[in-house]
């Protein structure tokens, strides 16, 4: 069985949508996979099933040899430990600084002051942020709200990186920024990086697998780059 | 210590929630210190009141004078009837003779008179002494001892006693509906406190879900803030028993009612009741706030 693999998945919302149809995927230890297609194709629907903010319908996920579908509620939390979360809007807490915001997650954990203090430092001198740990969101860029983003999600070292659509807020040269951040992450951590967006550019530029969404089901899986604008439409 | 610190980490986080939310805060903590007054007023009202229904009950008899042509034979028949009603614990016969000799010896002027009785003119009646258990029944026991046969009479400290039985039960059960209604209002507010800070927190919750925090560590606090709003809330109230009973208790000298009542020693005593407050508070507050996170926390 791969790291991550769907098998026969469908999600249909209680008001009858029908976001993901009979999908199947697999997914490789240490990958980085595009999952593209337009407006309300399924992306977050697929994106949230891996970790469990969705159930699917029908079928089978699993991450990391543990099928999330059955997971008990109260187990999710264990799940979501192994996994590390790149929203667009960054759901940062307005009243926390840059440190404080990532440190939170493993002062939650229960984890030591002293235990706390490298591992943060870390993550935000990873994604380039170690001159502003005293700033707060509202006093930092759209594309520096990213990285504590990015930076709280890796902070506990996740094995599995999913991103949805973490540029759509920002412009291409902060989202060029973004990417290489992405990029250097699962390059030196070897972090699974699975990531939705609907930039193009950005795309094609990475050379990365492409999984692309057509009306909730897999469209087309190209490796390495080897997609092309127009084999989408 | 991994659950020491996230105790630690949600008694914090409550009590910044708790002055945060100051007006609601102070709101809940109002209505509890009313509650709890009341039951500090009930506690110290029913203690004292069973403690001095057994104080009265010590010295409580009822005399029931025979008629006066009955036989020795009778009377020992009466006796054995007045032991078989209940609620009777001890039953002493005096004749004639010994009423008359423990009148005598007790009051100067008596004894002038009754030395000039002859044995035949003694116009006394027998009599039986008797102790009962429970004040409360003691009209009927004597409504049933009243028609026994032979019995003349049955008296005993009626009016005083029953009226201050009845107005006591009623004062108890009084403020027992009080107590109740409040706390269901109590429990009611602090479980709406704890709802607003649920959902003015509610971005932080989301994200903790989000980042893999466990649901216990998430409703801890909130847990924690129902019993600290509880705790602080008993504080006023635990006051207000120590020194208001020990005031009481020093201005009318340790006793009620014409001295026939004394209260109880407040040393120990206003602790206790005072242990019972913090202890009422802290389960009402927890109470509330589980209510509120069973409702508006769904993880
Ligand atoms: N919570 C939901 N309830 C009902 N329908 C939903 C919900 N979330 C998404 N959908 C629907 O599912 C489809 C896929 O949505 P989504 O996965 O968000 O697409 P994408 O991220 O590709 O834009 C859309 O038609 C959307 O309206
Ligand atoms: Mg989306």
């Amino acid at each position: 069985m791969s790291f991550i693999e769907l098998q026969d998945v469908y999600k249909i919302y209680k008001n009858g949508v029908t976001a993901i149809a009979d999908m199947s995927l697999k997914i490789k230890k240490g990958d980085f996979v595009f999952v593209i297609g337009h407006t309300a194709c399924g992306k977050s629907t697929l994106i949230k099933m891996l970790y469990r903010e969705e159930k699917p319908t029908k079928g089978n996920v699993f991450v990391g040899g543990v099928n999330v579908a059955k997971l008990k509620n109260s187990k999710v939390y264990k799940l979501r430990r192994k996994i590390g979360i790149v929203f667009q809007d960054y759901k940062l807490l307005p009243k926390l600084t840059a440190y404080e915001n990532v440190a939170f997650v493993l002062e939650s954990y229960g984890y030591k002051e002293s235990e706390i203090k490298p591992k943060v430092i870390e993550a935000l001198t990873r994604v380039g942020l170690k001159e502003k740990l005293r700033s707060f969101p509202d006093e930092m860029s759209g594309g520096e709200q990213q990285r504590v983003c990015i930076a709280r999600a890796i902070v506990n070292k996740p094995k599995v990186l999913v991103c949805d659509e973490p540029t759509g807020n920002l412009d291409p040269d902060t989202s060029k920024e973004i990417m290489k951040v992405i990029d250097s992450i699962n390059k030196e951590m070897g972090t699974t990086i699975i990531m939705a967006t609907h930039d193009r550019d950005i795309v094609n530029r990475m050379k990365k697998r492409v999984v692309v969404i057509k009306e909730g089901v897999i469209a087309g899986d190209y490796e390495k780059g080897s997609y092309k604008v127009d084999e989408a439409h | 210590m991994k659950p020491i610190r996230i105790l630690f980490r949600s008694i914090s986080s409550a009590f910044k929630s708790v002055i945060r939310n100051l007006s609601l805060s102070v709101a809940s903590i109002s209505c509890i210190i009313i509650t709890l007054i009341l039951v500090a007023f009930a506690v110290l009202l029913s203690a004292n009141i069973n403690n001095f229904t057994s104080d009265i009950e010590d010295d409580l008899t009822m005399v029931v004078f025979v008629k006066k042509e009955t036989t020795d034979e009778e009377i020992e028949d009466l006796k054995k009837n007045i032991d078989a009603v209940p609620n009777i614990r001890d039953v002493v016969y005096k004749s004639k003779v010994q009423i008359k000799d423990e009148m005598s010896k007790e009051d100067e002027t008596y004894n002038r008179i009754m030395s000039e009785w002859k044995e035949d003119e003694n116009p006394l009646k027998p009599a039986f002494i008797i102790s009962v258990d429970k004040i409360e029944v003691m009209g009927e026991t004597a409504n049933t001892i009243m028609n026994l046969e032979h019995v003349d009479i049955v008296k005993y400290g009626k009016n005083m006693v029953e009226s201050l039985v009845d107005i006591f039960d009623i004062v108890k059960k009084v403020t027992y509906v009080a107590v109740i209604a409040l706390v269901f209002v109590t429990a009611f507010l602090i479980s709406n406190t704890i709802k607003i800070t649920i959902y003015s927190r509610k971005n932080e919750i989301d994200i903790m879900r989000l980042v893999g925090t466990s649901n216990m560590v998430i409703k801890l606090p909130f847990l924690f803030e129902g019993l600290f709003l509880g705790i602080i809330g008993s504080i006023l109230p635990v006051i207000f028993t120590i020194y208001g009973y020990i005031f009481l208790y020093d201005k009318m000298g340790g006793v009620m009612f014409t001295k026939i009542i004394s209260l109880i020693n407040p040393y120990d005593f206003v602790f206790k009741v005072s242990a019972v407050l913090v202890v009422i508070g802290a389960v009402v507050g927890m109470y509330g706030s589980y209510k509120a996170v069973r409702r508006y926390l769904k993880i």
